[in-house]
């Protein structure tokens, strides 16, 4: 048994980001996608957080959002791996539920 | 009812409340979505935290000057339809300066860690 | 694996839609199966038929129109839902449909798994 959760807000609007790391479980996978990219990137001053967060959790961000905002794919937090939506799919299929932090 | 309503298949249902009322619909219309739940039989849960601990806040009054239906004592009446798993969680409430006696319906209150965890056991999550 | 989708916003004014169609899409070229795509909350102004959008831009409706064409998709628009926002059967677009929203309880209990795009 393990979740998906996907993230989709900015962590700096909203806190969603902050909810879905409270009560995602360890080994669980956490993918990133529209505005929540934002959170993957290593230049912002969540990066420390992010990095130790893809320690405990599979951390994953989504390539065409990344890509659509002009993040670098290049430039993710180290532990953050970059899927694209064939890899979005494998996650849903892998894990045994998914939970959306809308 | 559709034959697949008989399908006999039982999965845990979670309805994962995180938004206040009345700013949004959501909570409006994810009651909706547990009360037809209970007709299909299923293991359904409701959890409340972050904003929507204030789904269940006593006293609400959206009707006399915002003008919109309270919809509130519903919450109330799941019981009737076999709903009873309420959960709300703990740190929400305290971060609000709630305590369970200013919600409107029994519940049971929850640590973060204890939610995460009942999360982590359900098949389906739908929230708002 | 089968797949029931919800899409909880309007198209346009949130990025929901488009990242719902994305993933059913990729889903179904993986050869997955989509058991239902079910559009709820402000969701079904997905379906809304008099949408026309600058010609530069997708057009949201359409992309879900021609994909449900070409697999074979079941799209429901809630009936409650769309009431509240004047979808109804006069506004609404070819290749959805107008049911209730146990079907998505029934996609939620059929499918391996429901995957919510919302805000």
């Amino acid at each position: 048994m393990s979740t998906l959760h996907t993230v989709n807000k900015s962590p700096f609007e909203r806190a969603n980001l902050d909810a879905c790391l409270g009560h995602a479980l360890p080994g669980d996978a956490i993918l990133l996608i529209e505005d929540g990219v934002f959170a993957a990137m290593k230049a912002t001053n969540l990066a420390a957080r992010m990095t130790d967060a893809a320690k405990t959790f599979k951390l994953y961000a989504l390539a065409a959002d990344l890509k659509a905002r002009g993040m670098d794919p290049a430039n993710v937090v180290d532990g953050c791996t970059v899927v694209d939506y064939a890899g979005f799919v494998d996650l849903a299929a892998a894990n045994s539920a998914v939970n959306a932090w809308l | 009812m559709d034959e697949e309503f008989e399908s006999g298949v039982v999965k845990k249902f979670m309805y994962v409340n995180r938004k206040a009322p009345y700013g949004t619909i959501y909570a409006l219309e994810v009651l909706e979505m547990v009360l037809i739940s209970a007709a299909f039989d299923q293991d359904v849960h409701m959890a409340f935290l972050d904003d929507g601990v204030y789904q269940i806040k006593k006293g609400q009054d959206p009707m006399s000057g915002a003008g919109m239906k309270n919809f509130s004592p519903t919450y109330r009446a799941l019981e009737g339809y076999d709903i009873e798993k309420l959960y709300v969680e703990q740190e929400s409430l305290e971060e609000r300066g709630l305590t369970e006696a200013d919600l409107l319906v029994p519940v049971e209150v929850l640590s973060r860690a204890d939610m995460a965890k009942l999360m982590g056991e359900m098949d389906v999550i739908l929230g708002g | 694996m089968k797949f029931g989708i919800l899409v909880n916003e309007g198209p346009y004014n949130h990025q929901a839609s488009d990242s719902a169609y994305q993933f059913a899409k990729a889903a179904l070229e993986k050869g997955h199966e989509i058991y239902r795509v079910f559009f709820y909350y402000d969701g079904v102004y997905n379906a809304n038929k008099f949408g026309e959008p600058p010609t530069d831009d997708r057009n949201v409706t359409r992309n879900w129109q021609k994909l449900a064409e070409q697999y074979k998709l079941d799209m429901v628009v809630c009936v409650a839902a769309g009431l509240r926002r004047g979808i109804v059967d006069s506004t609404l677009a070819e290749g959805f449909r107008i049911s209730g929203l146990g079907q998505l309880i029934e996609a939620g209990i059929q499918a391996d798994r429901l995957m919510a795009f919302g805000d």
